[in-house]
Order: structure tokens, then C-alpha cells, then sequence
């Protein structure tokens, strides 16, 4: 028999980083600069602390909501670099990551036919996740020449009456965008108007550039009853692989997303647990040197993109560039395909994450400086090669007639 | 300039464009701000890290603590920088604990590391007692690893 899945499912279409992945792993010796995950290992003091929970045997479940102590270490965290107050107890939610927050959190507050708005380019799941909890996803496009931040008239032309939720993600994967605390405030008076729930992913929150600080809106006035903080220690502390991110909200959603996070996971796995503990109350130094070495490889490859004629803001946020390839006069896909086949690079088309990433592709600084160098050699080489043979077939047309 | 000096220190070899280009400033900029930081005494010197497993193999370091008697004058600042002269003295610290200098001395063989401290260290009069040690493997040194652990293994592409 063929097994028939779901409609809805069936109906999602794949990731196009995985799409784009497999075609990478069927090459060797590519240097990538596809990857969004922190170079680094995570810092050893955290990893020493995971390898002395284990020897002290703990290897069991915790609670649903997570280790108290962790929960009053991301209440301290959050009200230290975030300046919002979360009762540990009943208002934080520990989860696989922030991916799961997301989830929970769009299950626990949509109605069928609901609508989610979220900027775009955005990270691959947000859409994906609001059509599994039987909502619809609304992008709003934003634009290069705002730096890709969101725009409160951009937001507020795209609400219907079904609009209940808007997911913000800043510093933004993939455009390194951030929002000052001026133009957050006029989003955040949009959402208090039309009565919105905002879900917050500043997972990449810690690495903002330049002596930006980075602002909350769960912090602006009356925005915390209305949104959920997501946050997490994957990219800040090195530690995608642990799966620990959290949640923070008003205590009747955290109930709400808790039911579904007690059946579905059951909790986030205790040694993870522990050495989130670790990370947030001792880390500060570890992400403060990785931001360090953020900071100047996006000084490297933004210079180094503009140089070779690919038109590149400097992000003050994230860990990823997105420079515009259109004057190369090929299109996302077509500009990374040709790329990696001929000169073993990768980045990810603008396109995987949605199609107002047309015209750019994602380039990640992840990676040590000395693939990024030759990355940057290889696709000045890249660029220079397509605009000769521009020109070579210009010059054709040109005597053809 | 102290992140001039951060990538010096990590890579004292790289070139100026690259650092340059890693922190937002003109190349010739860089190279003054290095000049600079030289004549000022800042950056001392630029020296190799080698591996003794794999070269000169023969040679032997050894940390010596040094109980020293103080001077009235002058404290331990002349002794040590009597110490500090020979040749076979790499580094000479003045530390807090039992003891008063420590010393890591290089010397061509066993032998000659016991002759420097017989012969030369001992003989000081203001040296009142030297503990010996000598290094057996080298883990870590200048921040560097000696035994390179193996990159894990890395998506190419992920979210």
C-alpha cells in the first residue's frame, strides 16, 4: 500500500537550505559559508560543567518547565540584559531550542484561519510552523534600503481582522537586520492598536556590532503582556547542539504551551539543562570574545563584498551578510548553483528564505577567517568571470547588429 | 589598539591587508599603529611557537623556583635581573607563595641544565635554596596546542 500523509503536510514545501544542502553534500573540498550554526565549540567551562552533572548521575527527566534553577537563571538573564521581569516559576518555559518555543507557541495561540504576520527574508520555519498550527502566514517584505528592518507602515497595511499574532526576528537571520529602539516602539504601538500578540526571536541578540545595544520589545511599555520572548543559547554560547532555548510569557500562555510541550517532548534533556545554567550565569566573557571575532570577520567580508562589486550593508547584528548579486545579472539560485559547481563555494540563495530574498544570497561569517578568505577570493574570481562573459556577449549582440 | 594587539598576539604573521579589512581601517593605518606600538616598547618582539617533540629534541626546559635573600636597597630587582642575563633564562618572573623567582631556563641537554643550576644559579649569594622541575610533554604553550585535536565534524549548510 502507499501511505498517504497528511494534506497539510504534503502541502509544505521543503526547506530550501535542505534542498540546496543536498546538492552541496554530493561535492567535496566546498568551502561553505552556508552554515548558521557558531564555529566555535561551545566554551569549555560549559562543556565542563555538562561532564560534571553527568558524573554526579544526572541523567533523568526534569520538570515539564524545566530545572527551577535554570528557570531562575533566564529570569536573572533576561531581566539583566533584556530589562523585563519574568517570575521563574510560572512564567518561563524551557524547550528543545527555540524551533520548539515557536511551535508551542503558535499551537497554544491560534485558531484555524488565524493570521500570523512575520518580515521577510526570515529564518526557513517561521511559515512552515504557523501553517502546522492551522494558521495562515502573511509575509511583509522589507527592503534593502531600510537594512531589511521592519517597517510600522509596512506592518500595519498588511492587518486583517483575522491578524492575531506578529513574529519579529531581530537581529535577523538572514539579513543581519536590527531595529532601534524608535522603530520598534512604532511597531509596538501598531500592535497595541489592532491588539496583536507578538512573538520575539532574538536568538541572536547578543551578537549585535559596532557598541549597538540591542533592544527588547517585550521591554517597551505595554508590550511584555502581550508578547512572548524567545530566546535561547545556541548561537550566543556556541551550543546549537544542547537544544536549549526558552520561552518567556504571561503565565496563561505558558500553561497553554506547556500542555502541548508535557505530551509532545516531555521536557529538554536535563544535561543540556545544566549546562545552560552554566552558560548563562558564567558566560559572559566566552560570548563576549566569539563577539569580538563576530565583529571583525563582518568587518572582512563586507569589505571584502563591496570591493568585488556585490552591493553589501554592514549588519550590526547576527552572523550573517546578504549581499545583492543582482549585478552579476543572475538570479539567487542560479548565482549559488554555479558558484558551488565551479568554484566549490556555498552560500545560500536569498530565495530559501522567501521570495523577497530574490536578488541576494546569505553568506554566514561562522566560519574561521581563513576559508572566509579564500571564499572571498574564489567569488571575486566568480564575479569577474560572469562579468567578462557579460561583456564578451555584449560586444556580440553589438557587431551581430 | 588593543584589538590590534589581539590579532597579533593569535598571529603575529598576518598580513596588514587582512587586518586591515578585520578591523575597518586603512592598511597603512594598521602599519603605523604596529610601528608605533614597537617603538613604544608595547610589542617587545615576534617569536615562533615549536613543537620539541618534532625539533631539537634534545633540548630540555626546566622551571625553577628560586628562594632569593632581598637586597636593602635595591630589593629583588638586581638579583633577578642578574638571573635574567644568562643566556639559558627564557623567563624570570618575580611571584607571590614559598617562593620568590621563577625561572624557565632552556638548555641544549640535560647536562647542561644541571651545570646552569650547580654552577651558576646556586652560586649566587643571594640564592638561598632552587627547586628544580623539568618538563617531561608539552600539552599547551602560548595558547597554543601541542596535539592537535581533530575538527568535528560540520554541516555544510544549515539554518
Amino acid at each position: 500500500m502507499s501511505i498517504r500523509v497528511a494534506d497539510h503536510v504534503a502541502g509544505i514545501p521543503r526547506s530550501g537550505i535542505r534542498d540546496f544542502f543536498e546538492v552541496v553534500q554530493t561535492m567535496g573540498d566546498v568551502i561553505s559559508l552556508g552554515i548558521g550554526e557558531p564555529d566555535f565549540a561551545t566554551p569549555w567551562h560549559i562543556r565542563e560543567a555538562a561532564i560534571y552533572a553527568l558524573e554526579r548521575g544526572r541523567t533523568g527527566y526534569t520538570s515539564n518547565l524545566g530545572l527551577p534553577r535554570l528557570r531562575r537563571s533566564i529570569s536573572d538573564y533576561v531581566r539583566k540584559h533584556f530589562h523585563v521581569s519574568y517570575e521563574p516559576l510560572s512564567e518561563v518555559l524551557v524547550s528543545v531550542g527555540v524551533s520548539e518555543a515557536i511551535d508551542l507557541a503558535l499551537r497554544a495561540l491560534l485558531n484555524p484561519g488565524d493570521e500570523v504576520l512575520y518580515h521577510e527574508p526570515c529564518y526557513v520555519s517561521y511559515a512552515p510552523s504557523v501553517v502546522l498550527a492551522g494558521g495562515v502566514a502573511r509575509a511583509v517584505s522589507t527592503r534593502a534600503e531600510d537594512n531589511f528592518a521592519l517597517r510600522a507602515e509596512a506592518l500595519e497595511a498588511a492587518i486583517t481582522p483575522r491578524t492575531r499574532v506578529v513574529m519579529l526576528n531581530f537581529p535577523t537571520n538572514p539579513t543581519g537586520a536590527t531595529m532601534t529602539a524608535e522603530e520598534l516602539a512604532a511597531v509596538a504601538e501598531v500592535c497595541i492598536r489592532h491588539n496583536l500578540v507578538v512573538m520575539s526571536d532574538e536568538i541572536y541578540s547578543e551578537l549585535t556590532f559596532d557598541n549597538g545595544r540591542h533592544t527588547s520589545i517585550a521591554s517597551l511599555p505595554g508590550m511584555k503582556e502581550r508578547t512572548v520572548f524567545l530566546h535561547g543559547v545556541s548561537k550566543a554560547f556556541a551550543m546549537t547542539g544542547w537544544r536549549i532555548g526558552f520561552a518567556c510569557a504571561p503565565v496563561e500562555l505558558i500553561e497553554a504551551m506547556m500542555k502541548i510541550h508535557q505530551y509532545a517532548i516531555l521536557c529538554a534533556p536535563i544535561m543540556s539543562q545544566d549546562a545552560a545554567i552554566e552558560a548563562l550565569d558564567r558566560g559572559a566573557e566566552s560570548v563576549g570574545m566569539m563577539r569580538r571575532e563576530y565583529e571583525l570577520r563582518r568587518n572582512f567580508i563586507v569589505r571584502a563584498l563591496n570591493e568585488m562589486g556585490l552591493e553589501c550593508h554592514k549588519p550590526r547584528g547576527s552572523f550573517y551578510v546578504f549581499p545583492k548579486i543582482t549585478s552579476t545579472g543572475l538570479e539567487s539560485r542560479e548565482f549559488s548553483l554555479r558558484l558551488l559547481r565551479e568554484k566549490k563555494v556555498a552560500l545560500v540563495p536569498g530565495t530559501a528564505f522567501g521570495p523577497s530574498g530574490e536578488g541576494h544570497v546569505r553568506c554566514s561569517f561562522a566560519t574561521g577567517l581563513d576559508q572566509i578568505k579564500v571564499a572571498m577570493e574564489r567569488l571575486a574570481e566568480f564575479c569577474e568571470e560572469i562579468r567578462s562573459d557579460q561583456q564578451r556577449s555584449e560586444a556580440m549582440r553589438k557587431t551581430d547588429s | 589598539m588593543d584589538a590590534i594587539i589581539d590579532l597579533l598576539q593569535q598571529n603575529a604573521l598576518m598580513p596588514r591587508a587582512d587586518m586591515a579589512r578585520l578591523l575597518d581601517m586603512k592598511e597603512e593605518d594598521v602599519a603605523a599603529a604596529i610601528a608605533r606600538l614597537e617603538k613604544d616598547g608595547v610589542i617587545l618582539g615576534y617569536q615562533a611557537i615549536v613543537n620539541r617533540e618534532k625539533w631539537d629534541t634534545d633540548k630540555v626546559t626546566a622551571v625553577i623556583e628560586v628562594k632569593i635573600t632581598p637586597e636593602r636597597d635595591g630589593g629583588f630587582d638586581r638579583i633577578a635581573s642578574r638571573i635574567a642575563k644568562f643566556e639559558e633564562v627564557q623567563s624570570c618572573y618575580l611571584v607571590s607563595g614559598g617562593y620568590d623567582l621563577l625561572i624557565i631556563v632552556e638548555a641544549s641537554n640535560l647536562r647542561g641544565a644541571a651545570a646552569f643550576v650547580a654552577e651558576k644559579l646556586s652560586t649566587i649569594d643571594a640564592v638561598q635554596a632552587t627547586a628544580t622541575h623539568f618538563r617531561l610533554k608539552t600539552y599547551k604553550e602560548n595558547g597554543a596546542f601541542h596535539h592537535m585535536e581533530s575538527a568535528p565534524e560540520r554541516l555544510s549548510v544549515s539554518p
